[in-house]
Parts: C-alpha cells; sequence; structure tokens
C-alpha cells in the first residue's frame, strides 16, 4: 500500500489504475495541498477513514471532539493560513452539526472544503439510519455544494470544490459523498486541479473607467477617508493598500474582519469601525467628503442606521463580489474587481499628499476617547480588574505579534479595540455570524495554520462553555493554544443592553460557571486563576512562557460596559462614550 | 433597460420579469427559489425549461416588487456558481404569454353555446373533443385567460390549468454568443457588461 501511494499522489506518472472513491478523495486532498484534516468519524463516512488510515503519514487527521469544533478549526485554520480549511463529518447528525460554521464561513468568506459521508445511494430519501438532507439544508449557508453518488465523480467535483472554495469571494463548499461512491473502484487517472468553470465568474473585468473616475474623486476630496474590511486580507493585497494609503494619505480605519492588514500602530490607521468602535472614524464617517471603502460590506454593525450614514459623502466601493455594490449604501463610482488588481491601479493615478488637518481631526477625537473611556479601562489604578488592561499587558508582552482568536461578546469588542496587531491574519473572530463558542476551536486551527506564532484565544466564561470539550482535541493533539478567560460572572453583552435598554432587567445572562482551571486540569492542560491586579503581568508572563497550551482565567469586573457605543438605530455619530 | 423605464414610478412596485441562463444542475432551482423565499418574497410565476442551446436552462421568473430589489435578488441570483447570466425587464419590455387548459362538458357546451363562437371570440381551440368533455386551449396574458374562466363557468367548467410565464426579451440577441465567452477561460466585456457603464444600451444587465 505504501509504495501504491506514492505512485498515486504523482498524478503524472499514472495511467489509470483502479482504486475506490475515499483513495481518490484523499489523492485530490494531497494535491491541493491539504495537509491537515479536522473531522469526526461515523457509519456514513467509515470507507474514507478506512482510505485515511494508510494515509496518516501525508494527512494530519486531528479528532475534534464535536464537528461543530471541527469546522471552526478549519475556520481558524484558513484564516491563520490563507489556505482552505478542510473538514470531515459523517451524515445524520456530523453533518447538521456543521450547518452553524457553515453559516459562519459563510457570512466571513472563509474558504473550506467539507466533505460529508452520506448513507448509500439506494437508501436517499427512505430515512434510513443518519441521513439528512444534507444538501437542502447546507444549501443557503454554502458557496456551492454537491451530492456525489458515483466514485467516478470524485477528482472532478473535488477540483471543482477546491476551486470555487478558494477563488473569488471566498467561501465554504459542501461535498456529501453517498457510502456507495465512497466503496466504489473505478479507473482513476490522476487529479487536474480545476480553474474554469463556465457559469462561475469568481472576479468582475475590471473596467478602467472606473478607476479613474474613483481617482478623480480622491484627487479632489478634501476630506477623504478610507474604511476597509477583509477583502484586502482575503485578496492578499495588504502591501498593495498599505501603498495607496501611505500615497494618498488618507486617515484609514478598519471592520473587525480588516483588523491587522496594516499594523495597528500605522499613523494612518485611525482605529475600529462600527458599534463599538472608535469615536472618531464613526463621528468623522458623517463629515468626510468621499469615503472609499475596500473589500468590506456596509454590515449594519458597521453603518449604524443606514438613513443617515455618509449621505454628504461620495462613495467609492471596491469589492470583487457585485451583488455588494449599493446592497446596502449607494455607490457612486463601483469599482469592481480583485482589489490586489484595482488598488494599484488606482494608486497609480492619485496624487500624493497629506490631509494633516483632516487627519488632526481623529487625532482630537481619539483624545476624547482616551480621556473619556480608553485611560480608564487601560490603565485603572482601583477597583476590580478590567478587560482591557488585561489586554493591554498583553500586548506589552506580546509586542503585538500574537495571532487574537476571540470568541463573541463584550472581551471580542474589547480585545479587537485594544490589541496590538503588527501583521495580517492575525485577528481570527466570528464576526458576521457572532457565534458564541468559536474562539477554542477556531484557535486550534488557527494554531496549525500558523505554526511558529504564538496563538492566543481570548473567551469569555459564557462562550468557553459552549465548545470548551475541545480542550480534549487539545490534549490528544498536544497542540500549543494559551487561552485567555475574560470571566465577568455575566452574558456582558446582553447584560449591557439589559442595563441601558431594558432598565436594568436581567433576564437569564447571570451565568454560573465550572472551576475553569480544574476543568483545564482534568484534560492535562496547565491553569492558573487570577482576580489580583499586581498578577496580570506574572501570570500573562507564565501563560506565554509556558511549553504547551495554558489556561489563564481573570477575573474582571462584573458589569462593565463596552464604550463607546453606537446605539441600535442611530446613526454612527450619535455613538455614545458612556 | 429598466432605467429607461422612468415612466414607471420609480419606487413603486411593478411586475418584473427575471430571466436566468443557468446550467442544467440538481438542486439549482432551490438555490435560486430560496434567494427569493429569505427575503420573504412571493414568486407569482415561474418557468424553467430548456433554453435554445443544448444544456442550457432558462428560468422565468415573475415577480412584483420595486426594481431595487429585483436588482439585488438579480446579482444574488447570478452570484450562484451554475448561473451564467440574469436579466430583469419589466412587462413593457417583453413579449409574454400563459398558457391555458379549459375542460367542460361537452353536452352543456354544444346544447347551450356554440362551440365554435366561442373558439373565434377567445382565440381559443379546441385540443380535444370526447363524449363527456371538451378541452380548450388558449394562451395570452393573464387577463385573457381570466376572461375565458368567466365565460365558460355558466357552462359548468370542470377544471382550469395555466402554465407559468414564459417571455421573449424585445432587445435581446440570444444567448450563443454570450455562451462562447463565457466558455473562454478568460471572457471580454461581453460577460462583464453592468448596467453603469452600459447606460447607453438598450438593454443591460448587472
Amino acid at each position: 500500500m505504501e509504495t501504491e501511494q506514492k505512485e498515486l499522489s504523482n498524478p503524472a506518472e499514472v495511467e489509470t489504475i483502479e482504486v475506490s472513491g475515499s483513495v481518490a478523495l484523499l489523492e485530490a486532498l494531497i494535491t491541493e495541498g491539504t495537509d491537515v484534516i479536522f473531522g469526526y468519524p461515523g457509519g456514513a463516512i467509515m470507507p474514507i477513514y478506512d482510505a485515511l488510515y494508510d494515509y496518516k503519514e501525508k494527512l494530519n487527521h486531528i479528532l475534534v471532539r464535536h464537528e461543530q469544533g471541527g469546522i471552526h478549526a478549519g475556520q481558524g485554520f484558513a484564516r491563520t493560513s490563507g489556505k482552505v480549511g478542510v473538514v470531515f463529518a459523517t451524515s445524520g447528525p456530523g453533518a447538521t452539526n456543521l450547518v452553524t460554521g457553515l453559516a459562519d464561513a459563510m457570512i466571513d468568506s472563509t474558504p473550506l472544503v467539507c466533505i460529508t459521508g452520506q448513507v448509500f445511494a439506494h437508501l436517499l430519501g427512505t430515512d434510513a439510519f443518519q441521513e439528512t438532507d444534507v444538501i437542502n439544508i447546507t444549501t443557503p449557508v454554502t458557496k456551492w455544494n454537491y451530492q456525489i453518488t458515483d466514485a467516478t465523480e470524485i477528482p472532478e467535483i473535488i477540483s471543482k470544490a477546491f476551486y470555487i472554495a478558494r477563488s473569488g469571494r471566498p467561501g465554504p463548499v459542501l461535498i456529501d459523498i453517498t457510502k456507495n461512491a465512497q466503496i466504489q473502484k473505478f479507473d482513476y487517472s490522476g487529479y487536474t486541479p480545476c480553474n474554469h468553470i463556465r457559469s462561475y465568474r469568481p472576479k468582475p473585468l475590471i473596467r478602467k473607467e472606473y478607476i479613474i473616475q474613483a481617482a478623480e474623486l480622491i484627487n479632489q476630496a478634501k476630506k477623504p477617508f478610507i474604511i476597509w474590511g477583509q477583502g484586502v486580507i482575503l485578496g492578499e493585497a495588504e502591501q498593495e493598500f498599505k501603498a495607496f494609503v501611505e500615497k494618498s494619505g488618507i486617515p484609514s480605519a478598519w471592520t473587525i474582519l480588516g483588523a491587522g492588514a496594516i499594523p495597528t500602530d500605522h499613523p494612518l490607521n485611525v482605529g475600529m469601525l462600527g458599534m463599538h468602535g472608535n469615536y472618531g472614524p464613526n463621528v468623522l464617517t458623517n463629515e468626510c467628503d468621499v469615503l472609499i471603502a475596500i473589500g468590506m460590506r456596509f454590515d449594519d454593525r458597521v453603518t449604524g442606521r443606514l438613513d443617515k450614514y455618509a449621505k454628504q459623502a461620495k462613495v467609492i466601493h471596491l469589492d470583487i463580489d457585485p451583488s455588494e455594490i449599493d446592497k446596502n449604501v449607494q455607490t457612486t463610482v463601483p469599482v469592481w474587481g480583485d482589489c490586489k488588481e484595482t488598488i494599484p491601479a488606482l494608486t497609480d493615478l492619485i496624487k500624493q499628499k497629506e490631509h494633516k488637518e483632516w487627519l488632526q481631526k481623529f487625532r482630537d477625537f481619539d483624545q476624547n476617547e482616551i480621556e473619556a473611556v480608553i485611560h480608564n479601562e487601560l490603565h485603572p489604578t482601583s477597583g476590580e480588574l478590567t478587560m482591557g488592561e488585561v489586554i493591554h499587558q498583553l500586548n506589552v508582552l506580546t509586542k503585538g505579534e500574537a495571532v487574537i482568536v476571540t470568541d463573541v461578546g463584550q472581551h471580542q469588542m474589547v480585545a479587537c479595540r485594544y490589541a496590538k496587531l503588527n501583521s495580517t491574519r492575525s485577528n481570527i473572530t466570528s464576526g458576521g455570524l457572532g457565534t458564541m463558542g468559536f474562539a477554542l476551536p477556531a484557535a486550534i486551527g488557527a494554531k496549525f495554520g500558523a505554526p511558529n506564532r504564538t496563538v492566543v484565544a481570548i473567551i469569555g466564561d459564557g462562550g468557553f462553555q459552549m465548545t470548551l470539550q475541545e480542550l480534549g482535541t487539545i490534549m490528544q493533539s498536544g497542540i500549543d493554544v494559551k487561552i485567555l478567560i475574560l470571566n465577568n460572572r455575566f452574558l456582558g453583552m446582553v447584560r449591557q443592553w439589559q442595563e441601558l435598554f431594558n432598565e436594568h432587567r436581567y433576564s437569564f445572562v447571570d451565568i454560573a460557571s465550572p472551576d475553569f482551571v480544574a476543568v483545564a486540569a482534568a484534560y492535562g492542560i496547565k491553569g492558573r486563576s487570577i482576580s489580583e491586579r499586581s498578577d496580570i503581568t506574572t501570570a500573562l508572563q507564565e501563560m506565554l512562557n509556558n511549553k504547551g497550551s495554558f489556561l489563564l482565567e481573570v477575573m474582571v469586573t462584573k458589569e462593565n460596559n463596552v464604550f463607546p457605543m453606537v446605539p441600535q438605530g442611530c446613526s454612527v455619530s450619535e455613538i455614545r462614550l458612556k | 433597460m429598466s432605467n429607461q423605464n422612468d415612466t414607471e414610478k420609480p419606487s413603486g412596485k411593478q411586475e418584473y420579469n427575471i430571466t436566468v441562463y443557468t446550467e442544467n444542475q440538481i438542486g439549482l432551482l432551490n438555490r435560486i427559489a430560496i434567494i427569493f423565499t429569505r427575503r420573504k418574497i412571493n414568486i407569482h410565476s415561474l418557468n424553467t425549461s430548456p433554453s435554445e442551446i443544448e444544456s442550457i436552462h432558462r428560468f422565468n421568473i415573475v415577480v412584483h416588487e420595486t426594481e431595487d430589489v429585483v436588482r439585488k435578488l438579480s446579482r444574488q441570483i447570478e452570484k450562484q456558481v451554475e448561473v451564467l447570466k440574469v436579466y430583469f425587464n419589466t412587462n413593457e419590455d417583453v413579449i409574454w404569454q400563459e398558457l391555458a387548459l379549459y375542460k367542460v362538458p361537452t353536452d352543456i357546451i354544444a346544447e347551450k353555446a356554440s362551440v365554435e363562437r366561442l373558439l373565434r371570440e377567445n382565440g381559443a381551440r379546441a385540443v380535444v373533443i370526447r363524449k363527456d368533455y371538451t378541452v380548450f386551449e388558449t394562451t395570452g396574458h393573464r387577463e385573457e385567460t381570466d376572461a375565458l374562466i368567466k365565460i365558460l363557468q355558466p357552462f359548468g367548467l370542470i377544471e382550469f390549468v395555466r402554465s407559468a410565464r414564459v417571455a421573449i426579451i424585445k432587445d435581446s440577441d440570444g444567448f450563443n454568443r454570450k455562451l462562447r465567452e463565457f466558455e473562454k477561460a478568460e471572457p471580454g466585456e461581453e460577460v462583464a457588461e453592468n448596467e453603469y457603464l452600459n447606460n447607453g444600451q438598450k438593454i443591460f444587465t448587472m
């Protein structure tokens, strides 16, 4: 078997050879450059797992503790590595457990190929054991999906799956393979990666007219403002983007998924957009004369009330997905195309400029925000611990070099606001779907995707309890993930809303937690819990220095609120500092 | 296309004919349908059948919506991997027909109304004439096929069925040439045409 495999992995040397569908699948994965798979076996995917037994050397299969953990790990892997995450699950419950992760990957444009086992083709539609209509369940949350019932389809469909997942605006693809197709032998003649599907245009043709119009607008602008999103990272256009920002001299702000595309302390990086973003970027959105949106989709958490959003501004929107143009915000100049190509074209046509006074306005607002919010959050001297001071100390120790994986809620907003990021692909979070329980499994995948970097998962006490079984995955795989739990003994973000908008009626947000350090210990993971200010630095240092995973629980103040905040239904310029 | 239709209320809802060229793929109907259902938009009429080109299917979808919503729907449809092209048109921009069949008892029709007169007046033709029943067929717009129901109702209309709408776009050159563009790895502007730049033409798409 060992020798046969070697021949197979090099399709050029193969004429035709009789293999099973399962072997063809694994060969396809290897040719696509897959080296790690996050998965969980079960009845309907057993033939694939049987074939995998002989591929242990080439494909590193990580056994997760729940399929949702598997797919979030795949997402974390894809987000740090820029490669396609691969996930295996069985039929029925295995497949339905993927749905949350698929929805998350769909809305956050994460490239995944998920392989699910399915019952024998002749049993389809008979309510067979562990049969679910996976294709129809996952249609709204996949970029593409397909059911394979015949092994001969496998090479072509897998090549399409990878091509679709990673090209254009990336997204999750699910391939459902019936058990008979996994077993069936067929004449295999090698694997050819796909690079064209006639009905699929991954990126629209760039039209020069748009670039010229956009450049004219930018050159005439007195108060231009750049807002960028994950598109810059997905398009691997960070360098091009930096050059554009620096030549144009335009203040630039980011969505949480765009964080890190240029470093946090870049002089033209003016901070975070949105509901809990920085003061200046929100207020000045409604003052700029030209708004240049790059690879972002005007999510409601970024725009606040749409009919009062940047109405005074001419809008230039660069996006690879034509359906994003005019979806939420009316565009003046739509620059359709891959930003890796459109940004340099635009950079060529714009004048080298500085916008000192305009930039100073952002800095003035920063000063207000520092005095009203940031200083107290990052440098408190008395009272209980804040989330912000923990993130601040983490920045000091990691110097902004770590990959920060966050869950969803208050800690996420605090971490995104304050974490220092020196490089791209350093901020991994569930942005669009807001999936609690994302961080722990995503951090596992993130570490596989960036094995030489420190990965810190920052998680709340609520979210951690949604997927803490993945501590088992950490234990068994020996992966090194630093887990930082910011425990406020509340479902903090919902509590904050209940305090501010529901007259302190705290409805089911008071959540009890187990002894997290003891839980970690049960999985053989070292841990520590602190609640004193004087322990923060040493405890973080201990976590970072520890060989292998470490869980640090920091007890923070119970009823702290994340500010600034754009209350729902308000305009971005109505952002509140308290 | 619909930009030229400024005669209609700009923000008002009206009937739109969405024409979709697709690959022939299992599950694609569902993928397209959920784009409407997700936004709680009712599909008034849906026809899908092979187009003039082998292996390419054509959907005709009728919705009652604003132009803005229809444009967004069309872009979401065109985004689907197996969809080649989407056009949307107002009723003024298309020639459209629906087919209707009517089953009535032959004895009453023969006795109380002159079959011949009915056929002539309503542009209908008899498809089947049996002792017990007769099936008429007519094609036309909704009002026309509705009118014949009213006429036949007093004569004991047994059963009625109407097809989905099929529509031909007035300013269309068909899809053959476009398809050849799609088949190239690097398609030209023909495929990438869009509404902003093609304002001057009589027809444009996404």
